[in-house]
């Protein structure tokens, strides 16, 4: 009998290693990088450590109001976002919508919105409508739109045909066919990915109202600004907390979900 | 007077998009209250013959009258008019899985709606009654709340029954509606569509892979090889030698 031949050569993922730490190093030089400087500055980051292990309690009673506004903004920017999220999922799905241009432009103005940093349309936004919520809501909502978007026309698309077919059989429209064969097999999907999406925005938003979006995260950035790392201490262990409680209990739910 | 078929075929012929023929020049009469059979080779183009009837898939020339009404012809709301009519088993059940067996039966009802009504998924009281009264009929009213999924594969097969059933349909397709069960669900589900047949009188066209199932049920056979209309008459006159014909491409396919 023969015997086993050895694996060929895979030179192409040598090639591939080589070029990649090759592009690593070159890229570093290009940005700056500095290594040593880094390390030290380290002595800094410990000074400002310190700081924020002794938070300031008594600046506890000011942040509940930017942090309930925090959430909000996620809440209203996940549900604006995912409520038109819905029914354009749908109609950039291969097998709900069978016209090849319809999906393809649809699908490709999602793509775009996809790729726009939520940093850049925070920073758009609030300077179309100024600073505050508002601003932060809009970038949350288009940010939960391109996301949800994109998760649920997938789920779409690996759904079972079979009850298509027969509500068809059975004398059933468009319309209906997506109410009965297609969003019982994938509501459960999409209340994942929103509460997955009210994760990831409750954590955003405090980022966002560094921008001046709204929310703690200006609080957060007048507090940096003064040097008043002790304030800092403290409500990153408040957000710390809450971003914790909310991404258990949702994770649960989702668990429970699918 | 003479009574009219309720399926007519005049020289049907399809030709998929690939360009593989699924059937060639297929005439057919089949008349209100018969149990039809159609037999034949896989891939000899038995379930393009049913998706035919309802048009789940367009014929590429000739014509399909259902009840004398052109199905070829017919546009939007009338095509889903006609369909209402004609109720579907599949291979595979086809079932909502993560749904209740009622909501799944209730969807047979769907064509009797305005749109507007059904985006709110409001079903009458009496449509509710009329699916309970169908799962009565095939023995599985006690499973009416469990979801499709709980259910054996016979239950599921039967569950697409009642469905069928709650549509009203004059017509029942069935496309081996029994091919991925075993013996014994098997006769549970022939029984239920033969029994379906004759107190109801709905016209059964039902494709089976065994030729001993369609002897037991069936009034009358049709045999499909290649595409093509090969045998077509009552069960008794078709003996040995003809099912041998029908099922012939295959030895040649073996030898
Ligand atoms: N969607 C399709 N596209 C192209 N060819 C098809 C399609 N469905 C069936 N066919 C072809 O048509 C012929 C008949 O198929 P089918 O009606 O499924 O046979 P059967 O149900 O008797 O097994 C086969 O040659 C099959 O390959
Ligand atoms: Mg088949």
């Amino acid at each position: 009998m023969a015997e086993l031949p050895k694996k060929p050569f895979a030179w192409q993922k040598w090639v591939l290693g080589v070029v990649m730490v090759v592009g690593l190093i070159i890229s570093a030089q290009a940005t700056g990088t500095n290594l040593p400087m880094f390390f030290q500055n380290f002595g800094q980051f410990t000074i400002i450590f310190q700081q924020m292990l002794s938070p300031d309690w008594s600046y506890t009673a000011y942040v509940v109001d930017p942090l309930i506004e925090t959430i909000k903004m996620a809440i209203l920017g996940t549900t604006i976002g995912s409520v038109l999220a819905f029914p354009y999922a749908l109609l950039v799905a291969r097998n709900i919508v069978t016209n090849r241009w319809v999906v393809g432009i649809f699908r490709f103005i999602l793509n775009v919105i996809r790729t726009i940093p939520d940093l850049l349309l925070a920073a758009i936004f609030v300077a179309i409508v100024g600073i505050g919520p508002v601003a932060g809501v809009i970038t949350l909502a288009i940010f939960t739109f391109g996301m949800v978007g994109k998760l649920f026309y997938e789920a779409v698309e690996t759904i079972d045909e079979g009850p298509i077919e027969a509500i068809k059989a059975a004398g059933a429209g468009k319309l209906e066919i997506i109410r009965f064969a297609v969003i019982p097999q994938v509501s459960n999907y999409f209340v994942s990915y929103v509460l997955y999406a009210f994760e990831i925005n409750v954590r955003a938003s405090t980022v966002l109202g560094y921008l001046g979006a709204g929310g703690i995260g200006v609080f957060l950035q007048r507090a940096l600004s003064q040097f008043r790392y002790d304030r800092v201490g403290l409500m990153v262990l408040v957000i710390f907390v809450v971003v914790l409680v909310i991404d258990y209990v949702s994770g649960k739910l989702r668990e429970a979900l699918i | 007077m003479q009574a009219k078929p309720v399926i007519k075929f005049d020289n049907v012929s399809k030709t998929y998009p690939n360009g593989a023929k699924g059937l060639k020049d297929i005439n057919l009469e089949i008349m209100p209250g018969e149990f039809v059979v159609v037999v034949g080779l896989s891939g000899a183009g038995k379930s393009t013959l049913m998706r035919a009837v309802n048009r789940l898939h367009d014929i590429t020339a000739g014509d399909i009258q259902i009840d004398g009404q052109s199905i070829t012809q017919a546009k939007g709301k009338q095509l889903l008019e006609i369909r209402r009519n004609i109720g579907m088993i599949f291979q595979n059940f086809n079932l909502v899985k993560r749904a209740t067996v009622l909501k799944n039966v209730l969807t047979g009802r769907v064509g009797y709606y305005p749109t507007w009504k059904m985006v709110f998924g409001l079903f009458s009281k009496g449509d509710k009654q009329r699916a309970y009264n169908a799962l009565q009929q095939v023995e599985l009213a006690d499973k009416v709340y469990a979801r499709a999924d709980e259910l054996s594969g016979g239950q599921q097969q039967r569950v697409s029954i009642a469905r069928a059933l709650t549509q009203e349909p004059k017509i029942i397709l069935a496309d081996e509606p029994v091919a991925s069960l075993d013996p014994q669900t098997t006769k549970h589900v022939m029984d239920d569509l033969k029994r379906i047949n004759q107190e109801l009188g709905i016209t059964v066209l039902i494709n089976l892979h065994s030729v001993e199932l369609a002897q037991t049920y069936g009034t009358r056979i049709i045999g499909i090889r290649d595409g093509e209309k090969v045998f077509d008459g009552p069960v008794a006159s078709a003996d040995e030698a003809t099912i041998s014909a029908i099922y012939s491409g295959g030895e040649e396919a073996n030898g």
